[in-house]
């Protein structure tokens, strides 16, 4: 049976794994080869290495951390933050990356995201999407509205509309993140996710507001996520993408455990 | 163990030179070199994306030196669309032929209410008899991306269920190939690896 996945998310800056809240009071959590590895023998199912600076002098130590990382990592690697162009995501795949996640750069010129797939495979293009619910819409829910900038700028689409527009481009799969929900702890926001995610055939990772391990469950089932994106709930209670599966296991959720 | 790995421009091969190395595995790539394939002591073929990537390997001349290195008895993997490479065809790319080693062809996963592609971890119930999946345990899992697949047969070496009962992996002789990648499949990747690195043929 296929199973849930639970994706770990390293933040990166300037080589060194970072906690903080909203981009702010950044505090040093570790070395991401040793985190991502941790996290792969401890039953993660894929890591996600996100550069959370992303400046241009910063690029060739981002591509030292992933080619640091990737070295003894065997299970799918992707990397977000700061690409550009399709030789910024080739030099990621150089140094070891499976798949490269892009968002603004996507927004602003969307060809970008059938010109990766068409050199990498698409199943390598992860289009990222913050979207923040329309509480003046018709269908709040389903015209939520896409922001860039980490949720400062709108970006002038709908959520469900550039999810569509992005398969189409030929993404492999959208990580969908609910800025209204992210960094609460209160839950993802399963109505959005669940709309993104019958809306395209393609797998919908879902980001944002996990706080216990019934917010999993609740994505996968209400929310019809693919897979799951498990950041700060290892920093937060949960020991181990071990200790998560393992709940959810026993909540009836199909989920890989590790060997 | 010295192993080649066969180089056609059809995705990255960073993953799968990475695993190889890893247990290892002396590794050189053909990047055109037909002489490599003629001289090949162990061939794997990777492969992402479309059916029609394989094109090249005819346009390349690769495909009369893999046939032949086959036939000499080199033991032959495919991951993925190298997999399905080995069938007659794929629905993907009608005008395109496979190898024809297996004469079956593969095809689209059926739509209905699940996603296609199929991506993600799923087990493999393994055949007895494989040499490729020795040690792999029931319901062990394997990560697969991909949108086609190739019957099941008798020659199925592991059967893995999506909307239908798919080939995971398929076996004969000298001839591997699996539809999942084991480069990005963990400690059960890596050992499927091994036994294909240490078949003996």
């Amino acid at each position: 049976m296929l199973t849930k996945r639970i994706i770990a998310c390293l933040d990166v800056h300037a080589g060194r794994v970072v906690k903080g809240v909203q981009f702010v009071d950044l505090v040093d959590a570790g070395d991401p080869a040793t985190q991502a590895a941790r996290h792969a023998r401890e039953g993660a199912d894929e890591i996600v290495l996100l550069d959370i600076t992303a400046t241009h002098e910063g690029r060739q130590t981002l591509l030292d951390t992933v080619r640091r990382t990737a070295r003894e990592l065997f299970v799918p690697f992707c990397v977000g933050g700061g690409i550009r162009t399709a030789r910024d995501a080739e030099q990621v795949f150089e140094a070891g990356a499976d798949k490269v996640s892009i968002n603004s750069a996507a927004l602003a010129d969307p060809s970008l995201i059938g010109e990766i797939g068409r050199s990498f495979g698409a199943q390598a293009v992860i289009v990222a999407i913050d979207a923040r619910r329309d509480p003046l819409a018709a269908d709040p829910v389903r015209d939520a509205q896409v922001f860039v900038n980490g949720g400062r700028k709108p970006a002038g689409r709908r959520a469900v509309e550039w999810a569509r527009e992005a398969e189409q481009r030929g993404a492999g799969e959208i990580l969908l993140t609910s800025m209204d929900a992210d960094g609460t702890r209160a839950g993802f926001d399963c109505e959005l996710t669940a709309a993104v995610s019958q809306a395209v055939s393609i797998p919908v990772i879902a980001s944002g507001g996990a706080g216990t391990v019934a917010h999993f469950a609740e994505v996968f089932a209400r929310g019809k996520a693919d897979a799951a994106l498990a950041a700060s709930i290892f920093h937060f209670g949960v020991s181990s993408a071990r200790a998560l599966k393992e709940e959810l296991a026993a909540c009836g959720v199909p989920v890989r455990l590790p060997c | 163990m010295r192993v080649t790995v066969i180089d056609y421009k059809a995705g990255n091969l960073t993953s799968v030179l990475k695993a190889l190395r890893h247990l290892g595995a002396e590794v050189e790539v053909t990047d055109g070199n037909l002489a490599l394939v003629e001289s090949a002591e162990r061939l794997v073929l990777p492969g992402v994306g479309h059916f029609a990537a394989t094109r090249r390997l005819d346009a390349t001349g690769l495909t009369p030196a893999i046939r032949s290195a086959i036939a000499r008895g080199v033991p032959f993997l495919g991951i993925c669309v190298g997999m399905q490479w080995l069938y007659s065809g794929s629905t993907e790319a009608p005008e395109q032929p496979g190898l024809g080693c297996f004469a079956e062809q593969c095809t689209r996963f059926p739509e209905g209410s699940e996603k296609i592609p199929h991506v993600g971890w799923n087990s493999l119930d393994v055949r007895n008899s494989s040499r490729l999946l020795a040690g792999v345990a029931p319901g062990e899992f394997v990560y697969f991306t991909h949108s086609y697949k190739a019957p099941v047969t008798a020659e199925s070496a592991a059967v893995t269920h999506y909307i239908e009962p798919f080939a995971a992996a398929v076996e004969r002789g000298n001839l591997f190939g699996v539809q999942f990648h084991p480069e990005k499949s963990g400690a059960t990747g890596l050992k499927i690896l091994k036994n294909f690195l240490e078949a003996a043929c």
